[in-house]
């Protein structure tokens, strides 16, 4: 029998699957996907948040535990367990020599992301290149690695694991991490938690998922039935304004639109409904997916003018370009009169003053609602252009409950031999809100406990029936 | 509005199937036809190069990627440069989230294999000639045979045979040094002058400003030492998978400084012969006899190994259309040094008229390809490696930074 069997084949599958391996478990790794789509949302990923007390390699500055906590209870709202945070934020500032020897590299902050130069290190090449890495270093150590196999339920014996079930087999083993993720990839479960909005609509049918197509759930909906102790709202995830030209799965980073507040943002109705300049774009892109996800026909529009050209990252697919705002409006659809009509009011009531966009500049709005707060600027400058924006779903909070040896619970009490890892628990961190790189801080540091605490479960067992 | 509904629309429907199709989507290029005339190669790379440009995971793995970063459009000039700064290391195929099958479809070192090998023919001159690019395979097997033919022919006209008593390794004695030297100068020569010409041409395209000395010592160490084939990392590029290996970084190291040797051989031998009035045979520990040894040796391991690589590269990895030129251009090298070597071996037995027409048919074949082969690559990428240099040391012009 296999000692640890792990469920998933992202990062923190991989980080259970290797320590497990090196405590001295066999191991085996159930992959969902096929070779080519392996990895989950990590390979979507570019780096990992690291505390760090003083300059270190690839780091800058320093980076508290602190630090690291108080920006995880801002963006969370409190709605997080400072005991599991904590420990996430001490593991970051270990981890990263272990993921070096399995093959990680890693590299200063990319161009446009040194906001994040202190907190976050970069991975050469991005998730991807760490994911390929890892499997690597899997296949080198004996890991027994089977793509293409999803599992639709467990075996258990009350709070103990005792087997996985494929499409067509029965896989038992001594001890068992989940690390499969969230449910953000299957589209029905999307539609019921969101419901049907006071429009009539069904927000979810327009939300698009910015990684993998094989999350679908499957594993988090069987231990809900499984009567697991779970964590997190169903509607809250990591969820960002995007091209809407996106495709539905894995459009990734490159979908993003960052120059949100360069400009104004306008909803179907050609109507502004949130300050787009509230704060620097990296620390808002995060809650503008929700913010869209409420507006009618899930639709919106960043619109800009010609003095915006160049001082954001470039966005994958042109924007609607137009000489006037009349041809604007026609050719993303929106009302003539009332696209004319808010840019006027806007324009009316911006106080310029030093514009520079990479402060909080004192460029302003006075006398309108919704207020633009900074980096307001008369759209005045042809040629506009503009860019759709739907929300999309980067990850789900829902999760399984987890303590600081990453085990399941049942009624309150852990079983004594399935772990959980990864976006599947990351609710027990993040009940809302999200900071750059912590979905791979918490996948890293649980996925390497579970993997730990898996193997130790697993050779005792062992151990005690030899004896 | 509609045109966003039909996209949505697309995307659901592929993604409900599953499948893999080419994300909708137009460069400005594409929306504007005949301003700049993009050749579909050159369209799938400037296509390539805005998406990677919104994404920028692999900027850290070669210069490719921070001098795309430097421009927020893709011209035809532009892509040409990048095209050629590009080395095939293949890190950013593996490690890429758009890779097929991915609907973004994204395989830059393909895309830059396929306009590079275009601007080739496109920067030729002769322009007609530019042709040869296309269907290299052909051309290097037709110039080998013909100069093969040539040098056999020419033996048995001028010696009434190819078998003759040891001649104590005279090659003269066989085709007059005089006859070797007009043969050999004058297609050097010419090869010297057509890919100048054409990377001339190419160097105009893109004028990123004057070479400063620092710029030029620059480019030459990073040419010299391969510095972008070491993954951005030390570990190396990519071969058959996702695995980094330094061996393509070594061959290369061999082939390259191999003929390096060979040619300071021939350098050196000349100077022997018109400034010392020492003509060839040399003996064995004579210095155009050592460089040779040790400088065909390189030549021997570095193709091999090189080849080697070649026919296990990841069928995704570079623009399988082109290996024919690749491969060709790896045997000729590896004939070169081969055939100089057994000449070397047996040049005191009676086969040596015989081996040494081979030799220099092989040699001849080598020379008469080298403007119209995958020995351009070497310049252009020189031409684009110090581009680069004078490039970065240069303002960006974008504006992602304070004013």
């Amino acid at each position: 029998m296999i000692d640890v069997l792990v469920i998933g084949g992202g990062n923190a599958a991989l980080c259970a699957a290797l320590m497990a391996r090196e405590a001295g478990a066999s191991v085996m790794l159930l992959e969902a996907a096929p070779r080519e789509w392996r990895g989950g949302n990590s390979q979507h990923t570019r780096n990992l948040r690291c505390m760090h007390d003083g300059p270190e390699d690839v780091l800058v500055d320093s980076y508290p535990e602190e630090e690291f906590w108080q920006d995880l209870l801002k963006v969370t709202g409190g709605i997080t367990d400072e005991k599991l945070a904590r420990m996430v934020i001490r593991h970051t500032s270990t981890c990263r020599g272990w993921m070096r020897k399995h093959g990680v590299n890693f590299q200063p902050a990319l161009s446009g992301t040194l906001h994040i130069a202190r907190t976050n290190a970069f991975f050469m090449g991005g998730g991807r290149a760490l994911v390929n890495a890892y499997y690597r270093s899997a296949e080198r150590l004996g890991v027994h690695i089977r793509y293409n196999t999803p599992v639709h339920a467990l075996e258990l014996d009350g709070d103990r694991f005792v087997a996985a079930l494929t499409e067509n087999e029965r896989i038992p083993a001594r001890a068992c991490v989940m690390a499969c993720g969230g449910f953000e990839s299957n589209l029905q479960w999307l539609r019921e938690v969101w419901g049907q909005n006071e429009r009539g609509e069904w927000p979810a049918d327009n939300f698009l998922i910015r990684g993998t197509r094989y999350n679908q759930g499957t594993l988090l909906k069987f231990m809900i039935e499984a009567g697991a102790d779970m964590i997190g709202d169903p509607t809250q995830s990591h969820c960002v304004a995007i091209d809407a030209r996106a495709p539905l799965y894995d459009g990734g980073i490159c979908t993003r639109i960052d120059c949100v507040s360069l400009g104004i943002v306008v909803n179907r109705e050609a109507q502004r409904f949130y300050d787009e300049g509230e704060d620097f774009w990296p620390k808002r892109y995060a809650i503008w997916g929700r913010l869209v996800a409420f507006q009618p026909g899930q639709i919106a529009y960043s619109i800009i003018d010609a003095k915006a050209v160049g001082r954001f990252m470039p966005p994958v697919f042109p924007g609607v370009k137009a000489d006037s705002l009349p041809e604007l409006a026609r050719q993303t659809g929106l009302d003539e009169a009332a696209l004319v009509r808010t840019v006027q009011e806007f324009n009316a009531a911006c106080r310029v003053g030093n514009f520079d966009h990479t402060i909080m500049d004192d460029c302003h709005t006075e006398g309108i609602t919704p207020a633009k707060t900074h980096w307001a600027r008369p759209i005045d400058t042809p040629p506009y252009f503009a860019y759709p924006l739907r929300p999309g779903i980067t990850f789900t909070y829902l999760g399984t409950k987890v303590d600081e040896n990453a085990a399941v619970h049942f009624g309150g009490r852990p079983s004594p031999n399935l772990f959980c890892a990864g976006e599947m628990m990351s609710g027990n961190v993040l009940g809302k809100g999200y900071t750059a790189g912590v979905g791979m801080s918490i996948g890293t540091a649980f996925g390497r406990i579970a993997g730990t605490r898996a193997a130790e479960a697993a050779l005792k067992r062992t151990h005690g029936a030899q004896l | 509005m509609k045109q966003l509904e039909d996209l949505a629309r697309d995307a659901q429907t592929l993604a409900s199937g599953m499948q893999a199709a080419p994300v909708q989507w137009r460069t400005d290029a594409a929306a504007h036809p005949g301003s700049s005339a993009l050749t579909a190669d050159e369209n799938e790379a400037a296509r390539v190069l805005q998406i990677c440009n919104a994404c920028r995971y692999c900027e850290g793995f070669c210069a490719t990627f921070p001098a795309m970063m430097r421009r927020l459009e893709f011209g035809k000039a532009d892509v040409h440069y990048l095209a050629n700064l590009c080395h095939n290391c293949g890190a950013c195929l593996h490690a890429c989230q758009y890779a097929p099958p991915n609907e973004f479809a994204v395989n830059v070192p393909r895309a830059m294999a396929k306009v590079r090998v275009q601007t080739y023919g496109d920067y030729a001159w002769p322009g007609f000639l530019g042709r040869l690019y296309r269907h290299n395979g052909i051309t290097v097997a037709l110039a080998t045979a013909f100069a093969l033919s040539l040098f056999l022919v020419l033996a048995v006209a001028m010696n009434g045979g190819l078998w003759h008593e040891p001649l104590a390794g005279n090659f003269y004695a066989i085709f007059p040094h005089n006859l070797l030297v007009t043969l050999f100068g004058a297609v050097f020569v010419f090869a010297i002058i057509a890919l100048g010409a054409g990377v001339a041409r190419f160097w105009r395209n893109v004028s990123p400003g004057a070479a400063t000395a620092p710029a030029v010592a620059e480019a030459a160490h990073d040419a010299l030492r391969l510095k972008y084939l070491d993954g951005g990392h030390g570990k190396g590029c990519n071969e058959e998978d996702d695995a980094f290996t330094l061996a393509r970084r070594r061959f290369h190291h061999f082939t390259f400084y191999g003929f390096m040797l060979c040619f300071a051989a021939t350098c050196v031998a000349t100077v022997y012969h018109y400034a010392l009035g020492l003509p060839a045979p040399y003996p064995w520990t004579s210095l155009p006899v050592l460089l040779g040894i040790v400088g065909g040796i390189g030549l021997l391991v570095g193709p091999a190994g090189l080849l080697w690589l070649n026919l296990r590269r990841h069928p995704l990895h570079g623009d399988p259309d082109q290996r024919p030129m690749d491969r060709g251009f790896i045997c000729l090298l590896f004939l070169t040094s081969l055939t100089g070597l057994v000449l070397l071996a047996a040049r005191d037995t009676g086969a040596m008229g015989f081996l040494l027409a081979i030799h220099l048919g092989v040699v001849m074949a080598l020379f008469l390809t080298l403007p119209y082969g995958k020995f351009a690559h070497g310049v252009y990428r020189c031409a684009a490696l110090l581009k680069w240099s004078i490039e970065k040391r240069q303002p960006s012009n974008t504006r992602l930074t304070p004013d």
